[in-house]
């Protein structure tokens, strides 16, 4: 797979809170241990973050509340100072941008969705969605135009002049995903923006996000503690604990090769057949012949192992040349789909 | 461990009675024992604060010059700023815009006519809420029409109408500042302190002073009156604005201009109108108490009947205030509380979407027109008004010829066993061991900080030579607050064990709390004459409200699995509210006492009108005299009484609260 050029950034970035931070960092050779940052009495709320964010990507960020995901993200957008470290954004450091440069990045390439919705409660729908081009200075003809078909994308038609307390929780965080699109951001935060929600709506929700993305290709920095959903949406997902990114990769990778007991237990209880592919379970290809058929090593188990279990020959796995690349038994999916650690020794 | 606390706590026990004791004997011998001096500060002693003022503001008056212009120049030039809009609004609702000066003017154009007021009145209460408030705003204002009232009451609503958007624009700049640059609100909030602590004549004299006296003067002490609480309650408003609203603010790409106008304050709108809800009520009271600087209107009627004791024509503006402070209360009460706008359709036409805006704007051209020849139309006919002023007169002689016995053995009764002993007893301790002990008090309640603070201020009130007048006011304020809470207290837990109770009672202190300070002398007055006793009540009745609120809330708030436990665990009725709820409820209760002092400070000032000899008095004559310098001395030595006991009261109370667990407020 070709990599795409990586969006978004950020390089050892640090935020302690509490008196006496950049201090506190400038003693420990910019890198203190937990120990030391408690001693001086500061909270560590991210500490030496890095990750890079490819173009069109959903980049998730799942962690337990308290984890620093929130600040992470915050620093990302710079609505917080960090306290050391780089954030580069199509390679510029918005660290060292400007006021009047954060603004204008802010206008015309980022767009951010919350938790709580964050809606204006004086504006309608029109109004809200319309917001960030007013303050850009549009003329209201060309926003509410704009506003009208953003609010059309998130299937709010004929609710333009409703206020937002008039609406359902996912009616809100439509207005708030339409309003986070008006602007047409290249970057799009997403702050845990279905953790409000109910469960039934909370799915809805994240099916009519992936449409969206699947129209849209934008590059996404989606904050979540549920690591279901993180699972269901992502390309990649750093995973935050105390202020550490403790591990980033796809959730395949997550699941069969997880850093620490901490990331182990999250994916313990993840239906194993909705994440891991024929690739990464396939055995090596031996000598065997009469393939009951053809898979992609792309291919999630959950999706081909009906076929596979009915079969009584193993199935060929070809990669993205068509060449056979390994075998997938039936038994390899059966121990996938029944949670039983996956065998990887050669067929005898 | 226990039994050292124990052993601590008798010691400290012991030496407060041993020192009350030691007290009593000292006032009533400290004469004979001790030299002059410590009983009674040395006149040439004081350190003139007072001329200093007094000279500054001479010098401000008329030397200072900022170069381009001189200090009255800026005076005068504010003035005539405001004199504008005050003469457009009372020319709108009283006057009638006139041609000309004084008796030769000639009316050009007629106020509104009293129908239209009264429409407009009902189309508000109706927009704010519902048809019930409107119909109720609509009666208020059909009373000030019926009954005689309607000219002063306008007056004083034009008033109202001009100083309430001065006030809430500034409280909300600065406000904005303060929530804006930490450093602006770490130096506005003691400011704010004070401003709320210094009673409410201290204002009128520098004012006064500067500005002269008339309706512009009266409005500018009202607008600063007024500000404190907008400016408080815009820094919190905005605080409680989500951080997600501002951080959406952010990155919608916001300048700071536009994340103040455009996302802060629109969002922080419910909570600021509480803010506008306190800027109408307190205008509303400053305006009546500066009808002697000038303000004319209701509270100008009150102060001329009091004056001459005419206690039929007082009573009844009295009333007519009351009904014009519910009605406005209410009015702007309902506008905290209104709900968000609803969408329209938008297929509807102007008409349709204004209907309220059309109606009123026809009926005030409609009823101006046919008012120009149906003079009823233009003006309510007198034919028509209704008198109660010798219903009133005829009712206090009753009272007074029938009671008279009881009435004067009440006063004289609490007279003799209370307020005299109370007084004598601190006019004579030397005012030396006064500090002393208060100053131990603090520092064994609230650390060295507030010890410091409290020998500082008490040393300013011994300095400036105001020692005996304010131990008057102690005196007056100390005994007024204990009745108030003997009564508050009870009421309060009244109204938190019943629930039908609590209503009636809640509704009760609500019409207390709207009434403006100085409607509460004439009943008293009436009654019981001029004097220390009459002060009292009407302070009590002025002070009452907090003792109970307070105490209602804080039983109200204590987590119900408490009590489920003290229910377990086999109390009586009894028993859990004097060994579970009351405990439970002290730091709430202190908190009730505390604002009961500080209403009942700000109140003893007005009592000064009906004939105490304490600091009230001193701002008062100093009022009359426009001394500024008398008037703001002893205007600060109430405050820092005032000060003294809030911060005495609130670590108690924090104190407690911390001791009992309970969060902080």
């Amino acid at each position: 797979m070709t990599q795409a050029p990586v969006k978004l950034a950020c390089r050892n970035v640090w935020k302690l809170f509490g008196d006496g931070a950049e201090e506190t960092l400038a003693r420990h050779d910019g890198s203190p241990g937990e120990d030391a940052i408690k001693a001086a009495g500061l909270i560590g709320a991210v500490r030496d973050a890095n990750l890079d964010v490819r173009q069109g990507e959903i980049f998730i960020i799942m962690g337990l509340s308290g984890s620093g995901k929130s600040t992470l993200v915050r620093c990302l957008s710079r609505l917080i100072e960090p306290t050391a470290g780089e954030i580069l954004f199509e390679g510029q450091d918005l660290l060292r941008a400007s006021e009047r440069e954060m603004i204008d990045i802010r206008r015309h390439k980022m767009g951010m969705v919350f938790q709580h919705f964050a809606l204006l409660p004086h504006l309608t729908v029109l109004g809200n969605v319309a917001f960030p081009l007013e303050v850009q200075g549009v003329d209201r003809a060309a926003r509410e135009q704009r506003a009208r078909e953003v609010i059309e994308l998130v299937g709010l038609e004929g609710r333009e002049n409703y206020y937002p307390r008039e609406l359902s929780g996912g009616q809100q965080q439509r207005v708030g995903i339409a309003r986070s699109l008006a602007v047409e951001p290249e970057l799009w935060f997403l702050d845990e923006p279905f953790s409000a929600l109910d469960p039934l709506i909370r799915r809805e929700m994240q099916d009519e996000f992936m449409r969206l993305q699947n129209v849209l290709h934008k590059t996404i920095v989606f904050i979540t503690h549920d690591f279901d959903e993180a699972i269901r949406l992502a390309d990649r997902i750093a995973i935050m604990k105390d202020g550490a990114i403790i591990q980033t990769g796809t959730p395949e990778e997550l699941v069969i090769d997880p850093a620490t007991d901490y990331v182990a237990e999250f994916t313990r209880h993840i239906p194993r057949a909705k994440v891991l592919s024929a690739g990464s379970v396939m055995t090596p290809l031996g000598a065997t012949n009469g393939f009951a058929g053809e898979v992609r090593d792309t291919d999630r188990i959950a999706d081909i192992a009906d076929k596979v279990e009915a079969a009584d020959a193993p199935f060929a796995v070809v990669g993205d040349d068509g060449e056979k690349v390994g075998v997938l038994n039936r038994d390899a999916v059966i121990d996938v789909l029944i949670g039983r650690a996956v065998d990887r020794t050669p067929d005898s | 461990m226990t039994a050292a606390i124990a052993k601590r706590l008798t010691l400290t026990n012991a030496f407060w009675i041993g020192a009350l004791i030691f007290s009593f004997v000292l006032a009533a011998n400290a004469r004979g024992w001790l030299p002059r001096w410590a009983t009674k500060y040395p006149r040439k002693w004081n350190i003139p604060v007072k001329q200093t003022i007094t000279d500054f503001m001479n010098w401000l008056v008329e030397t200072a010059t900022f170069g381009l212009f001189t200090f009255q120049e800026l005076t005068r030039g504010i003035a005539w700023l405001l004199e504008w809009p005050l003469a457009f609004a009372t020319s709108l609702l009283s006057s009638g815009f006139l041609q000309g000066q004084g008796s030769d003017a000639v009316q050009i154009l007629p106020p509104l006519t009293w129908i239209a007021v009264l429409v407009v009145i009902v189309a508000i209460g109706k927009y704010a809420r519902d048809w019930k408030l409107a119909a109720f705003v609509g009666a208020c204002f059909g009373y000030l029409a019926v009954f005689g009232q309607w000219n002063s009451a306008m007056v004083t609503l034009s008033s109202i109408v001009i100083t309430v958007p001065f006030g809430v624009a500034g409280g909300l700049l600065i406000g904005i500042g303060g929530y804006r640059w930490p450093w602006f609100e770490r130096a506005v909030t003691p400011v704010l302190d004070l401003m709320q602590t210094v009673p409410v004549f201290a204002y009128l004299i520098p004012v006064l002073f500067l500005f002269g006296f008339g309706p512009v003067a009266a409005m500018i002490a009202t607008i600063i009156y007024a500000m404190p609480p907008m400016v408080r309650i815009t820094m919190l408003a905005l605080k409680q604005v989500p951080g997600e609203i501002s951080d959406f603010g952010h990155m919608a790409g916001c300048t700071k201009r536009q994340l103040m106008w455009k996302v802060l304050v629109p969002s922080a709108t419910p909570g600021l109108m509480v803010g506008v809800n306190q800027v109408i009520m307190l205008s509303l009271n400053m305006v009546i108490i500066a009808s002697m600087i000038g303000a004319g209107g209701l509270g100008y009627d009150v102060l001329t009947s009091l004056r001459r004791l005419n206690i039929g024509a007082g009573l009844e503006a009295g009333i007519a205030i009351v009904v014009l402070a519910i009605a406005l209360d209410r009015l702007s009460q309902a506008f905290v509380h209104r709900p968000p706008p609803v969408h329209i359709d938008p297929s509807q036409n102007y008409l349709q979407r204004h209907p309220w805006f059309v109606t009123c704007i026809a009926v005030i051209v409609g009823t101006g027109l046919v008012g120009l020849v149906a003079a009823p139309v233009q003006s309510y006919p007198e034919a028509l008004q209704i008198t109660t002023a010798s219903f009133w007169e005829d009712l206090v002689k009753a009272i007074n010829v029938n009671f008279f016995d009881q009435l004067e053995a009440v006063k004289t009764a609490v007279l003799l066993n209370v307020l005299v002993p109370v007084k004598r007893f601190l006019l004579g301790l030397p005012w030396g061991w006064t500090i002393l002990l208060v100053t131990l008090a603090a520092w064994q309640i609230g650390g060295w900080r507030i010890a410091l603070l409290s020998v500082v201020l008490s040393g300013f009130i011994v300095v400036t030579g105001q020692w005996p007048k304010a131990m008057i006011t102690v005196y007056l304020c100390g005994v007024s607050v204990m009745f108030a809470a003997l009564i508050g207290i009870p009421l309060g837990i009244a109204a938190a064990q019943n629930a039908r109770l609590g209503r009636v009672i809640q509704g009760f202190i609500d019409t207390l709390q709207t009434l403006p300070s100085f409607v509460y002398l004439i009943p008293v007055v009436m009654l019981f004459r001029v004097g220390d006793f009459s002060a009292m009540i009407a302070v009590i009745l002025y002070a009452l409200a907090p003792a109970v609120r307070y105490t209602a809330h804080g039983i109200g708030r204590i987590d119900p699995s408490l009590i489920e436990a003290g229910v377990v665990s086999g109390c009586t009725k009894r028993q859990l509210l004097w060994k579970v709820k009351l405990p439970l409820a002290l730091p709430e209760i202190m908190l009730g006492i505390n604002q009961t002092i500080m209403l009942a400070l700000s109140m003893l000032v007005i009592t000064a009108l009906v004939g105490t000899r304490d600091l009230g008095q001193e701002v008062y004559i100093a009022l009359t005299k426009a001394d500024t310098g008398r008037g703001l001395v002893a205007g600060l030595s109430i405050a820092f009484i005032a000060i003294i006991a809030d911060r005495m009261i609130a670590a108690g109370a924090r104190k407690a609260r911390a001791r009992l667990g309970l969060p902080e407020h």
